[in-house]
């Protein structure tokens, strides 16, 4: 679509399109490219947590899967569902902002931002009833796994990822919440068209990114219950 | 640039996504064993895969974004895999076995 309008507007400049690009599409592909670069860099930060998970859960499977009494899948279940709804409503929002649908991309990401917000909410409760059951190693005085003792050194390993996984995931759904209401400042003030959408394209890359990380947090944090021996 | 994706095609990735998580959270309640990580990492990736070229529309990306995107993946199982098999082939777990 842009192709053709870029064409129509070259000699008189788009604003948006910088000096040291031929046009609106190529500035938009390197934009694109540059922000697949940087979640690269986000795929190795968690990574290393996820591969450092992999190895203390095949070292003490049994401690790992102990834990699953006391985090609820119910919740991590319900989290993913919200969170592929927020998706579904960023993946509509860039679609409205490429077609000028300036009140529809407003509105999409309202909700995005709201099903983000009710991810953290439930979070919060989750974090909350983890205080209350004991099971925050990070703080002296809140560790109690008198229920399964031979565990109780190496479960703390489980919960300690738990925490710093998810907590960076929170961090990161704050960030993208934080980015959406910049990008709803902006669209609100029109600076959207189907010729430039680029940050919205690029916050919506974050967006599903986060989204991802989840989708893998999920099984791994929640879902661990039944199993014995694993990876 | 590229074509637009229609409605339909994101509200059914969406309605894919919904189901894969509820069948990975029943699957996850029968006992597999070992396999139950290998079925609930296999369903995340399709989910990954979907979220990646649909909704991060990666699929109407130029070649090298495509390229990129790949190597970010390709660079994660490097971390893990080779990180687990040094763990596996020296014999350094605890209780003397991987499984």
């Amino acid at each position: 679509m842009a192709d053709t309008h870029a064409v129509a507007t070259e000699h008189e400049h788009s604003p948006h399109l910088r000096h040291h690009f031929d046009d609106m599409a190529q500035q938009f592909d390197s934009a694109t490219l540059g922000m697949w670069v940087f979640l690269l860099t986000e795929i190795m930060f968690f990574g290393g947590m996820f591969c450092a998970y992999s190895v203390y859960r095949s070292m003490y499977p049994e401690a790992f899967a102990s834990t699953s009494q006391y985090m609820n899948p119910k919740f991590g279940a319900f989290n993913t569902a919200i969170l592929i709804v927020s998706s579904l409503s960023m993946a509509l929002a860039v679609r409205a902002a490429r077609l000028g649908q300036r009140k529809a991309l407003q509105l999409l990401l309202v909700i995005t931002m709201i099903f983000g917000l009710a991810f953290l909410g439930v979070k919060a409760f989750e974090y909350h009833e983890h205080w209350v059951d004991m099971k925050v190693p990070l703080f002296a005085g809140h560790w109690d796994y008198s229920q399964a003792p031979q565990f109780a050194r190496q479960a703390q390993i489980l919960f300690c990822f738990y925490f710093f996984m998810t907590g960076f995931h929170a961090l990161h759904m704050i960030v993208g919440v934080g980015l959406l209401t910049t990008i709803l400042v902006m669209a609100h003030k029109g600076t959207f068209s189907p010729e430039y959408f680029t940050p919205v394209e690029i916050s919506g890359l974050y967006w599903h990114f986060v989204d991802i990380v989840w989708i893998f947090l999920f099984p791994l944090l929640y879902l661990i219950g039944h199993t014995r021996q694993l990876i | 640039m590229h074509s637009i994706p229609s409605v339909r095609t994101y509200v059914t990735i969406w309605a894919i996504l919904t189901i894969m998580t509820f069948v990975t959270f029943y699957v996850a309640q029968i006992d597999l064993g070992p396999w139950n990580v290998v079925v609930a990492l296999i369903i995340a990736f399709f989910k990954m895969m979907l979220v990646v070229l649909f909704f991060m529309n990666v699929k109407a990306d130029s070649p090298l974004t495509k390229l990129f995107a790949g190597a970010g993946f390709f660079w994660l199982i490097l971390l893990v895999g080779q990180t687990l098999i040094d763990y596996i082939s020296r014999s350094w777990m605890p209780n003397g076995k991987f499984w």
